[in-house]
């Protein structure tokens, strides 16, 4: 019918197609509408921002990239902007190894065919990635505090109180202690995603790996690993940019000030001081509106990274 | 989840638009209703109670027409919440100012008014207005309230117990604290780095106006005639240094409210303390407790304190209340106010020339210091934090660290004036 209509009627059918599709205008509208107002307008405003300068009227005029050129030249700047940027790659690399790490390890245990209370596992270790920052940096506070807390308490019980030190107050165990427990926090989550891929894959291909006398190594390393590859990709892209941005932990801990000397000072942290100020430094829109765009960049570097040199891959991979 | 948390910064500025336009929508309806109605934007949300039951309803006795709404943001929010309100145009009546360029920047951007011709800014001495004033002197855009001073706190059953006399010079204060440390009960000093600001606050400046000799220092400092490295500093850094090994078990992580809680709980002897804290241990502290002046190194020299202009009022040019708001700040100025204030929070100290009597012992022994002592603001408020980097914020980061340990006193010296120079033209030679 269709066909007939088309052949006999060449000329309607044309117009018919490049009439607007409404209903896709009307679907896109709504998300498109609200996506542009929250989120893609501050984002052009906020590079549009840090292009500009303010004296001390609070008036501002145009500089150019005059911004971008203290940011990364001036010392009173640069050093604590690659800083920001060494920590946060330290913090990032702690969180792909310890957090993913652990967290596929987990999943693979819970998709064991005969573990019993999978469940209870399952909610539990996912449990305090519910929970506020601000609730879970006041707890590892409290078991941490070298006064009142229970990790001497317990350290001391199995013999080993030698080894406690005020882990969050040294500038060399700071960092590490506080992306740790920013681990602990989001453990679940790669979990989550990497236990949904594994059961995703299909016995059969298990089976037939076992008939064919693979080992349950083998089996992990030549057929479950590179079946949840992709969500690993997924996992590394959400953890690079959920770190990227972090800020509220660190905050909530150190403070803004990121001690001691700045050794948990990330890029979030570093843009929240420059932007609002602190104590008695002034906030600087502009300049902090600088640092966020530096941010994006970064962000949108290693996003592109991934998109073009490790997902196309993966893709490839698995057709 | 992951997605939260990428997101909180874009959420604590929602959240501060969201609060602006609350806050907008109660000011529209506040003046619907009445034209005379006042808020206060403030940080002390410590102090909504003596503002709520003592001080706004002895001012409502003799002004009933003009209602007075207080309203406080956490300490560390403050400044960017006011600014966002502030920008936004809905920020209350009354502003809290911080002392020096805080509110110098918002009075150059022309958000707060001059209080020059406000009835009762005659009681005010210009070292009170100075954190008020412009640079010149001539304009003053804050009444000024309060100021805090820094000194020591000891815990008298224990001093008791030790037979120990509070201490008047560095020899003698560290013949204290040794004497604690041999006994082995106590910690001799309740003090942590991991704020940062206690090191600097409580420690350097509390100490250092004794090394640099108060204003004498102060003001040779923004003059460029003396520096961070010159052997006064030195000192006041190799001072607090020796203070580590009488701090507390791992003091690197020790935050301020643990500090509080370690003296408060009787664990430890002395805490380098801000007149702030005088009202939280009343609260909180359950033996006697006594104060001691900053050691000085020769008693029979001068004795210099820390007498910090904390806090002020001005009025926000965009009121619709001005005149209300006046008469408020005159208000703010008078005998009346500086009584209530001064012992509904002891340790908070009016500014005014006016005679004040404060009753609580302790706090009075602190204003004493005021008699017998000179004294000082703290020397990075002043001009010398406008520049990057901010001279406060690297004072408590080497403070810290050489409590920590991680650095000399010299480094850190050398930091500081480093910093300095890096912007300041009286410090460049």
């Amino acid at each position: 019918m269709t066909t007939s209509l088309e052949s006999t009627f060449p000329l309607e059918v044309a117009t018919a197609r490049s009439r607007f599709p409404i209903h896709v205008a009307v679907f896109l509208t709504p998300a498109l509408l609200i996506y542009s107002v929250f989120s893609i307008y501050p984002l052009v405003d906020t590079i549009r921002l840090s292009l500009y300068a303010s004296d001390q009227t609070g008036a501002q005029h145009f500089v150019g990239l005059v911004n971008f050129q203290t940011l990364l030249t001036d010392p009173a700047w640069s050093v604590h902007f690659w800083n920001a940027l060494r920590n946060n790659l330290i913090f990032f690399a702690i969180h792909m190894v310890v957090q993913n790490g652990i967290g596929l390890g987990l999943a693979m245990l819970l998709s064991l065919p005969r573990l019993t209370g999978g469940n209870i596992y399952r909610t539990l270790i996912f449990l305090p990635t519910m929970l506020s920052v601000v609730i879970i940096g006041f707890v590892w506070q409290l078991i941490l505090n070298p006064l009142w807390g229970i990790a001497p308490n317990l350290l001391k019980a199995v013999g080993l109180g030698s080894l406690f030190g005020p882990w969050l107050g040294q500038e060399s165990t700071a960092l590490i202690t506080i992306s740790l427990i920013s681990v602990w926090q989001f453990v679940g989550i790669p979990m989550m995603l990497i236990y949904a891929a594994l059961i995703n894959i299909p016995d059969d291909l298990l089976d037939a790996a076992t008939v064919d006398g693979a080992g349950p190594f083998s089996i992990f390393w030549f057929v479950r690993l590179p079946l949840i590859l992709p969500t690993l990709g997924v996992v590394s892209i959400l953890t690079f940019v959920a770190n990227f941005n972090a800020f509220d932990l660190i905050y909530a801990v150190k403070g803004a000030l990121a001690g001691p000397n700045f050794s948990t000072d990330i890029l979030g942290t570093f843009f929240y001081r420059t932007f609002f100020g602190y104590q008695l430094q002034v906030g600087s829109p502009t300049m902090g509106a600088t640092v966020a765009t530096a941010m994006l960049i970064i962000i949108l570097m290693g996003v592109l990274i991934y998109l073009f040199g490790v997902q196309r891959r993966l893709q490839r991979q698995m057709f | 989840m992951i997605l939260l948390e990428t997101k909180t910064i874009l959420r604590r500025t929602r959240f501060l638009l969201a609060a602006a336009s609350v806050a907008a929508s109660t000011l529209a309806f506040a003046s619907a209703v009445s034209a005379q109605t006042l808020t206060i934007e403030s940080w002390r949300n410590d102090d909504a109670d003596v503002w709520n039951n003592q001080i706004i309803p002895a001012f409502n006795k003799k002004y009933p027409n003009i209602k007075v709404q207080f309203k406080a943001d956490p300490p560390t929010e403050y400044n960017a919440a006011l600014n966002a309100r502030l920008a936004g145009g809905t920020a209350g009546d009354l502003i809290t100012c911080r002392p020096f360029d805080a509110s110098l920047d918002l009075f150059k951007k022309g958000q707060l008014i001059a209080v020059n011709d406000v009835k009762g800014i005659e009681n005010f001495s210009d070292v009170a207005k100075s954190a008020w004033s412009t640079d010149d002197g001539k304009t003053t855009f804050c009444m000024p309230m309060a100021s805090v001073i820094h000194g020591f706190i000891y815990n008298k059953a224990i001093f008791d117990e030790l037979k120990l006399v509070p201490p008047k010079t560095v020899a003698e204060f560290h013949a204290v604290l040794d004497k604690i440390k041999a006994d082995g009960k106590y910690t001799p000093i309740a003090m942590g780095t991991a704020d940062q600001w206690e090191a600097a606050t409580m420690g350097f400046q509390n100490i250092g106006v004794n090394y640099w000799k108060g204003e004498e220092g102060r003001k040779a400092l923004i003059e460029g005639k003396q520096k961070f490295t010159d052997p006064a500093y030195v000192q006041t850094f190799a001072e607090l240094a020796s203070w580590a090994p009488y701090m507390g078990d791992g003091f690197k992580s020790q935050k301020y409210p643990d500090t509080q809680n370690l003296f408060t709980l009787g664990r430890a002897a002395i805490y380098p303390a801000g007149s702030w804290d005088i009202p939280i241990f009343r609260k909180q502290a359950d033996f006697e407790f006594d104060a001691f002046a900053p050691p000085v190194s020769d008693a029979s020299g001068k004795c210099y304190i820390s007498d910090h202009t904390d806090i002020a009022l001005g009025i926000n040019a965009k009121s619709k209340n001005v005149e209300a708001a006046k008469t408020f700040l005159s208000w703010i100025a008078s005998s009346e106010f500086a009584d209530i204030y001064a012992n509904a929070l002891p340790g908070f100290f009016p500014l005014t020339k006016e005679k004040v009597t404060v009753k609580d012992p302790v706090a009075a022994k602190f204003v004493g210091w005021r008699g017998t002592c000179e004294s000082s603001i703290r020397n990075s408020y002043q001009i010398l934090s406008r520049g990057t980097p901010n001279l406060e914020n690297e004072l408590w980061n080497v403070s810290a660290q050489v409590l920590n340990g991680t650095m000399k006193p010299e480094e850190a010296a050398k930091k500081a004036e480093d910093g300095l120079a890096g912007w300041y033209e009286p410090h460049k030679k």
